[in-house]
This record gives C-alpha cells, structure tokens and sequence, in this order.
C-alpha cells in the first residue's frame, strides 16, 4: 500500500467552485495582501495536501516549536517554518478574525482566515533552521529581508498560481491514484532542481532495482541566474525517460516550491512532501539541498536518525562516478580505484561544457539529453 | 459519536496478557481502552484513505489519461 499521508489525512483547501464563485463575486471587499512566487506557492501546496497536515499558515505556537524541536505541537516531524510575514504597515491594518485576500501578480490566489499575528526573531529563525546567520546564505538573506511580523491562519485557494507548467503538475490526489493504478506498492520520491547526468540515472536507477516506481519531482521556482531553466529541465528528462527507463517504471511530474536551502531541515521537509504525493521511499544523495560549505557532504543523511517516525523511508547514497579502471559508473562502495581513475560528475563542469556549445562526454551526459538541451537557445536563467 | 457498548469474547490467555501488558506499560486506564484503541489503529491503516467520490476518481483518471500518464 502506498504510504499514507503526513499525519493521516490529506489536506484539502482548494475552495469547491460554488464558494469560490460567491468570494470572488466580493473580491473587492476584502482587505487585500500582495505576496511573492515562493508564498503563492506555499498557499498552492497547503492547500493540495503536499504540506499535510498544514492546513494555513503556521500560528506561533507551531512555529516555535518546529525552530526548537522539529516537530509540530502533536510531535509530527516538521522541520521547515511555514510562515507568512507581513510588514508593519500591513499589520496596522489587519486584526485576528478577519479574512484577507493573498494576490499573487494581481491573482487573487487565497483567503487567509487570521488566527494571529506575532513577531519573531529572525535571528534565532536562521540559526535554527539554516545554522548559520549568515547573510550570504541565500535562505538566511531571505529571512531578513522578511517583514516584522508573521501572519498565521487557514487558507482556501481561490485560483492556482500562474502555471506555465500544468502539464506536467500532479496534485497528491491524482499522483495517489497514478500509482495504485500503476500497481505500485513501493515508490521512490527523486527530488531534482537540475538536467539528469548520468550520476542521477545510476542513483535512480539503483534505488529502482529494490522499488516497483520512481517518481521523479523536479522543484520549479525561483532560480539563481546561470541555473537551468525549468522548461530545459523538463525537456531533458523527457527525453532520458523515452530513451532509457522502462515507460512503467517512471513517472515525471513537476512540485512549484522555493527551495530554503536549509541543507538537513530541507531533506526532511522534501522527503515529507514526497510522503504526501504517496512516495514510500526517498532517495537523499550527497549535499541534499545544500548551498554553499554550510552543510556536511552527508549532514543530510544524518538527520535521519532524529524522526524514526517519518513514515517514508530514506534511501541514501554515496556519490556516483565514471570509474575507467571499472569502466562503469559506480560508487566508493563498489569501486576500490584511487582517484586518477575517476571522473566526477560536475554540475558547474557541465554548465560550462554547455554554455561553450560542447557536447559533455557520453560517460557524463545521455547525447539524446544534451541534444534536446542544445535545442534551447539559451538554456540558462538570466 | 455513539456511546453503546457490545461485548466481545477472547481467549482468557490473551486477556490475561493484556491485563499484564496494560498494567505495567501505563499510559492506558483499561484494558478495554487499551483494545479500543489498537483497533482503531488497525482500521485507520487498513482504510485507504479516500477523500474523494468514485465520480471525482475517475474526473482524475480522466486527466491522467489525458497527459498520457496511465
Ligand atoms: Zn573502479
């Protein structure tokens, strides 16, 4: 059976269409709130089940207790802050009660029913969650470019976020469906912000052998400039799907979520979203959802051991490489060669290959996949 | 919820057990309790969780379908 979501229940707090017709017919009357891509997106995600059991916005009370014990007030694993911040102003002019409206590029995306607004300390949110205070983290930069005050409560989506992606977007309802009837009783989570090299087929394809699915996830949301863009990294794995993985053995569907680069907390938070699509496994290789130096190469794997109670199973891995003298792809478990065999995969080595119009080499890169990525004029983020 | 109560036999061997288990484990005030909630337990995870009516099932088999996923 396929795993059962976070917390038992899957959340749903997508407004059926008579309710959401009847709000938005007084969409004027509510007091109004902009928010950025990465909050429609949390909205988005609360509101389909891929947070289960969040059903809004995290009050104080949860949110203290994820910084201080990775665990929601039930004792559920949680280890991401789920929060909405609201500058001074805002806050003025808003009160617990009242339902405001979340507009995401002039979309009225959520109703946020407020339950509270509490200030907090940034500085504590960054050393619990990233380790670090550093205004360099990219994830520690964000919390500080946050408003005073958070904004918790119950939201109801109105309209998805723009998505120039629905084709590839599964909800965890229909990804539930897919897999039962798939017939898969197993099925291994992949999370990937990157075009496939051959490292992540061994990786998924050796996490496979023991499993009946793999669900490749990629995270599509904001980029960092030089990062591939989505559309290059859909298209690559399209293509590596119909050339090399069993058409019953895979499934590619895309989840909208701004990365934290929280390194350890992150593995957590992506294995516990992948639960909630209905993954029983969870591949965690090096450097999980690290930036920078701020992690350990396998901090992420660690975290494991604190949440015996998950209820997804990671899988971890060493990293992949071409080994000449195996004259395979192959892993510090399986191969006993010194590092003047090896070729490491490098995403920076990859990119640069690319940007100077080379095709990497076949031990590095499927040509099929570096193909369909050539076809792109400019394959990077600006 | 309904309060009624029906009795249900067992074996005095694994009463027995019970009684043993639930007095030295705590956190349970009967044994009843104890039962109660193991069964509970045993349902929940047997249940698939359904949160949809078998016409929203196949509006989803439908979109599957249709992006070639099934
Ligand atoms: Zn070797």
């Amino acid at each position: 059976m396929i795993s059962r979501p976070h917390g038992g229940r899957l959340v749903n707090r997508v407004l059926a269409s008579k309710r959401r017709e009847r709000i938005l017919e007084e969409v004027d009357e509510f007091e109004r709130l902009n928010i950025d891509q990465g909050r429609a997106f949390d909205a988005e995600n609360i509101a389909y089940g891929v947070y289960s059991p969040l059903e809004g916005f995290m009050l104080e009370e949860e949110f203290l207790s994820v910084l201080d014990d990775m665990r929601l007030p039930n004792d559920l694993p949680w280890t991401i802050p789920i929060v909405l911040d609201i500058d001074e102003k805002t806050a003025a002019r808003i009160e617990p009660g009242d339902d405001v409206m979340l507009y995401y590029e002039d979309i009225p995306v959520a109703v946020l029913h407020v339950e509270e607004i509490y200030v907090y300390d940034k500085e504590r949110f960054a050393r619990c969650v990233f380790k670090t205070t550093d205004l360099a983290h990219p994830g520690v930069a964000k919390v500080f470019s946050m408003g005073k005050y958070l904004i918790g409560g119950r939201v109801d989506l109105i309209n998805d976020p723009p998505n120039p992606f629905e084709r590839y977007t599964l909800r965890p309802v229909e990804t539930r469906v897919l897999f039962r009837e798939r017939g898969w009783k197993t099925v291994v989570g992949f999370q990937t912000r990157n075009v496939p090299h051959l490292g992540h087929e061994y990786l998924q394809k050796s996490a496979l052998v023991f499993v009946d699915g793999l669900f490749i996830n990629p995270v599509i949301g904001r980029k960092k400039r030089g990062d591939f863009r989505d559309d290059v990294i859909l298209s690559a794995y399209e293509v590596l799907l119909r050339n090399y993985y069993p058409r019953e053995s895979a499934v590619l569907s895309i989840v909208r979520y701004e990365m934290r680069y929280a390194g350890p907390r992150e593995a957590i938070h992506h294995a516990i979203m992948r639960k909630n699509f209905g993954c029983t496994h969870f591949i965690v290789g090096r450097d999980h959802a690290g930036v920078g130096n701020y992690y350990g190469p396998y901090e992420a794997q660690e975290i494991f051991k604190e949440f015996p109670d998950l209820g997804i199973t990671p899988l971890f891995f060493r990293e992949f490489f071409y080994c000449r003298k195996c004259g395979a792809i192959v892993n510090e478990r399986v191969c006993p060669h010194d590092e003047s065999f090896r070729l490491r995969f490098s995403g920076t080595k990859i990119r640069e290959m690319i940007r100077s119009g080379k095709t990497p080499p076949p031990e590095f890169m499927r040509p099929e996949v570096a193909e369909a990525i050539f076809q792109f004029e400019n394959p990077f983020v600006e | 919820m309904s309060e009624e109560k029906v009795p249900i036999y067992i074996k005095k061997e694994l009463y027995e057990r019970l009684k043993k288990h639930v007095k030295e484990s705590g956190g349970f005030e009967s044994i009843e309790e104890f039962v109660e909630f193991v069964l509970n337990e045993v349902l929940e995870e047997e249940e698939e969780e359904e949160v949809y009516s078998p016409e929203e099932e196949e509006e989803i088999k439908r979109r599957l379908r249709s992006l070639g996923y099934l």
